[in-house]
């Protein structure tokens, strides 16, 4: 859905694995480029899918601190697994992409823009956490002094089908960052996956008018009181079932005012800064140009790609990095995520999702690490104290 | 609904080169003409991104008159591959520019008062915009006092400007070198001690400093000692920039985008985290 | 004599003497004035005496073979010049030029030892105006040490 789209009054069917193809066929045909889940190289992606059949039916996800496993499910759920090391944003905000591209000519240059894909995507599957995440993205994108152009292209015509969660994913938390486990707004539908003695089946709730025109006279039936119980408890046994948790409260405060918290340097003895975390995060925006040309030298392409503060030459004026160190560039990252974020955009910039636990290859982790922070006294403020605390 | 799609801020438009002045060894004004739009106004503090053909975009300060809007100047010391692309341009020649970009000096808030200029170096480019406005409107300031801070003779920047603006009643110029040579007869050392032997009144006065961040810090600390208020003092700060608008990340410092809400920031603001190293 | 005094008392770096220790440090003070091009002392000469720049400009350098004079500061009106004096063996460790017509009062450094020997509270009087001056220095060469405008190491 579009952001800030108003969501009308909730009202809940059933459909089957059945209805879900009908739905993915019905977007397809409205020009949708639909998105979904799929299992890849032994993860859990999203790309393009066209048939419920290349969905990840029967599949879970095993993760802890730097472990990512498929395992088989006793069950046929296409749901049944947490989130995987993809989010939606490298659809709104594509890993690489071209932004214009120069001609030099017989006197002077020309420079002109480059097009954007003009098919609008339907993702398929996102969890409350994404959810929270796009619509962070929509704030540092979209909100701003200077929207982004192709953000706001690609954005403004997503259709989005949410996934309720059913089961907690082992590094998830997203219960304490108040982002999930059920997708409260920001769809045009949300589903709930239910397999119990009534049978594999789907509590489908609509979100916006967009959604509703979506699933007109989709082979359905009412959700009876029992659906939507067994909808309400599923989620309730998801968030009752998170093993991690982020103490959230004064923790802006906290981090700010500890930048030279020897806690720094410990997870810096760990880091690999390898960048993973930054990669795999549903929220991070951090971006680079490059350019290249032709060996001719008349056409010349600017390329904006990710990019990482974990990067060396991510800080870098003339003389070198900023933050030469990864204990400043850890600090920078989890500083920026947790704290820094709340002053740029009035919301954290961790949506709970686990992620760059699980990706990291030795088990660095977030809600731990904060957790340290937080058991060792902080260390009175240096300076005159006029600052206004973004230390 | 997202209305109407924005315009595209990472688009540069082709600008010519209309003239190159060598200031110093590695140092070249380009005055530049718009190819296609209306010269857009700037503010005193300001910066255009410059992109040369193929080689990269760096952010760089407007060093000219705002009052002039019949193109822009920049001023370039030629340090990497794109800036040493840009100070090679030959006029008549093409670059692509966007902008202008960030916060500029407080002008208004600067309204009847001293004003106190402090450059580093290449400093006093971005610094420029703002001595041509406190001349053209000397009636809305007090005295202008400028220090100026250079690594040898040879670099000292627009020399002949700081000579002419010298013979104003109404401006004091101070200038000093860390290296001097022997055609220097000026004062030998760094930007605090000019600041020290600088008469102007503290209570009354607003700072603009602009140099490498060490110095900044340093010419802080000799104002604060010197009875300027933190709240008077505002920096211009460099980082890392990629885009410009606050989207890239790149020039983060604290929970500030140099970009957007910079460059030129408050010294209360920033004076504990200019205290931390890598931040 | 009584004008010459005040005018000594009045000296920025004195600014806050107790009268009566000015009326000491005038006993061992006498009034001087360095045309251009003058040196006020040369490296490796007896420190003995010290200088409070009335007006005027002095280039402390040090002089290497082949090149011309290196200039590690300049001072000027207020300024004091001079804190070889203090240390023995008191020798001067560069040279002090005047670069423009300058005044000053010369201070005799035996006299003011002595003088602060016997009497330590104008010492520690003298000691709380000259440390801040030399700190100050010491940091202004490290800052210049960092050669800042210069290009960053490649």
């Amino acid at each position: 859905m579009s952001p800030s789209a108003p969501a009308p009054a909730r009202k809940g069917m059933i459909i089957d694995r059945d209805g879900l193809q009908s739905l993915l066929d019905r977007l397809s045909a409205r020009g949708f480029d639909v998105i979904g889940p799929t299992v890849r190289d032994g993860a859990i992606i999203y790309d393009r899918i066209s048939s419920v059949d290349v969905m990840p039916e029967g599949w879970t996800d095993d993760q802890d601190a730097a472990r990512y496993r498929l395992a088989r499910r006793s069950d046929m759920a296409l749901f049944g697994y947490a989130v995987g090391p993809h989010s939606w944003r490298r659809f709104l905000q594509p890993p690489e992409e071209r932004l214009w591209q120069a001609t030099r000519q017989q006197v002077g240059l020309t420079i002109h823009t480059t097009a954007v894909p003009s098919a609008p995507y339907a993702f398929i599957g996102v969890r409350a956490c994404e959810l929270r995440a796009i619509s962070i993205q929509d704030r540092v994108f979209l909100e701003g002094p200077h929207p982004d152009r192709r953000y706001a292209e690609r954005r403004r015509g997503a259709f989005i089908v949410a996934v309720n969660c059913t089961e907690a994913g082992g590094t998830c938390f997203c219960a304490s960052m108040g982002s999930g486990p059920r997708a409260a707004d920001g769809f045009d539908l949300a589903l709930t996956e239910l397999i119990d003695a009534n049978g594999h089946r789907f509590l489908l709730e609509v979100g916006t008018d967009a959604g509703a025109a979506s699933v007109e006279d989709l082979p359905s039936r009412d959700a009876d009181a029992g659906a939507l119980v067994a909808a309400e408890e599923a989620t309730a046994r998801a968030a009752a079932g998170m093993r991690r948790k982020m103490a959230t409260a004064g923790l802006k405060e906290l981090l700010q005012a500890n930048p030279e918290h020897p806690h720094w340097s410990e997870v810096a003895e760990r880091c690999l800064a390898c960048a993973n975390c930054t990669l795999v995060c549903p929220t991070c925006f951090c971006s680079t140009v490059a350019d290249y040309t032709d060996l001719r030298g008349h056409e010349a392409d600017r390329v904006r790609r990710w990019d990482s503060c974990f990067a060396a030459d991510f800080s870098s004026i003339h003389g070198g990095p900023v933050r030469a160190s990864r204990r400043a560039r850890y600090r920078q990252w989890m500083s920026h995520k947790l704290a820094h974020w709340i002053d740029q955009f009035d919301i954290s910039g961790c949506v709970g999702c686990g992620r760059c636990i699980t990706w990291c290859p030795v088990g660095i982790d977030i809600t731990v690490e904060a957790a340290a922070i937080r058991a060792a006294p902080p260390r009175p403020a240096a300076g005159e104290g006029d600052d206004d605390g973004n230390a | 609904m997202i209305p109407a799609l924005p315009p595209d801020t990472m688009m540069p438009e082709p600008w010519r080169v209309r003239s190159v002045v060598r200031e110093s060894a590695d140092v070249y004004t380009l005055g530049l003409e718009s190819l296609s739009s209306p010269v857009p106004p700037f503010l005193p503090g300001q910066f255009n991104m410059l992109y040369a053909f193929g080689v990269g975009e760096v952010p760089i300060s407007l060093s000219g008159d705002a009052a002039d809007v019949s193109g822009f100047v920049h001023t370039i010391r030629a340090v990497g591959a794109v800036s040493t692309a840009l100070s090679q341009a030959q006029p008549d020649s093409v670059l692509g520019l966007r902008g202008p970009f960030g916060c500029g000096w407080p002008l208004t808030e600067a309204s009847g008062h001293d004003i106190l200029i402090v450059a580093g170096g290449l400093g006093l480019a971005p610094l420029r915009p703002v001595i041509y406005h406190l001349l053209a409107h000397s009636e809305h300031f007090g005295r202008i006092t400028i220090l100026h801070g250079s690594r040898s003779p040879a670099e000292i920047l627009f020399r002949s400007e700081l000579a002419m603006w010298q013979t104003r009643p109404d401006v004091s110029v101070a200038i000093t070198v860390d290296h001097a040579d022997p055609t220097w007869h000026g004062h030998v050392g760094v930007v605090p001690a000019l600041v020290e032997r600088a008469v102007f009144d503290p209570p009354g006065t607003i700072a603009f400093v602009c140099g490498p961040e060490v110095m900044m810090r340093f010419s802080a600390a000799a104002l604060l000692a010197a009875g300027v208020g933190a709240n008077r003092i505002h920096v211009s700060m460099e980082r890392n920039m990629k885009c410009a608008i606050g989207l890239c990340g790149h020039c983060q410092f604290g929970a500030d985008f140099v970009c957007r809400d910079g460059p030129v920031l408050p010294y209360d603001r920033i004076a504990k985290r200019l205290a931390v190293p890598e931040l | 004599m009584e004008m010459l005094e005040s005018m000594l008392l009045a000296h920025p770096f004195l600014a806050g003497m107790d009268p009566g220790f000015g009326h000491l440090l005038f006993g061992c003070a006498r009034n001087l004035r360095f045309a251009p091009g003058t040196f006020l002392f040369r490296e490796g000469e007896s420190a003995d005496e010290f200088y409070l720049l009335r007006e005027g400009r002095v280039a402390l350098q040090l002089h290497i073979p082949g090149r011309s004079p290196l200039v590690i500061a300049t001072l000027g009106d207020g300024d004091l010049v001079g804190a070889s004096w203090l240390v023995a063996p008191y020798r001067w460790s560069y040279d002090a030029l005047a670069t423009a017509p300058t005044r000053a009062f010369g201070l005799n450094a035996a006299c003011l030892r002595e003088k602060s020997e016997v009497d330590h509270h104008l010492g520690y009087e003298m000691m709380r105006r000259l440390v801040p001056v030399m700190v100050k220095r010491m940091q202004a060469a490290r800052h210049q040490l960092i050669d800042v405008y210069g290009r960053p190491p490649t």
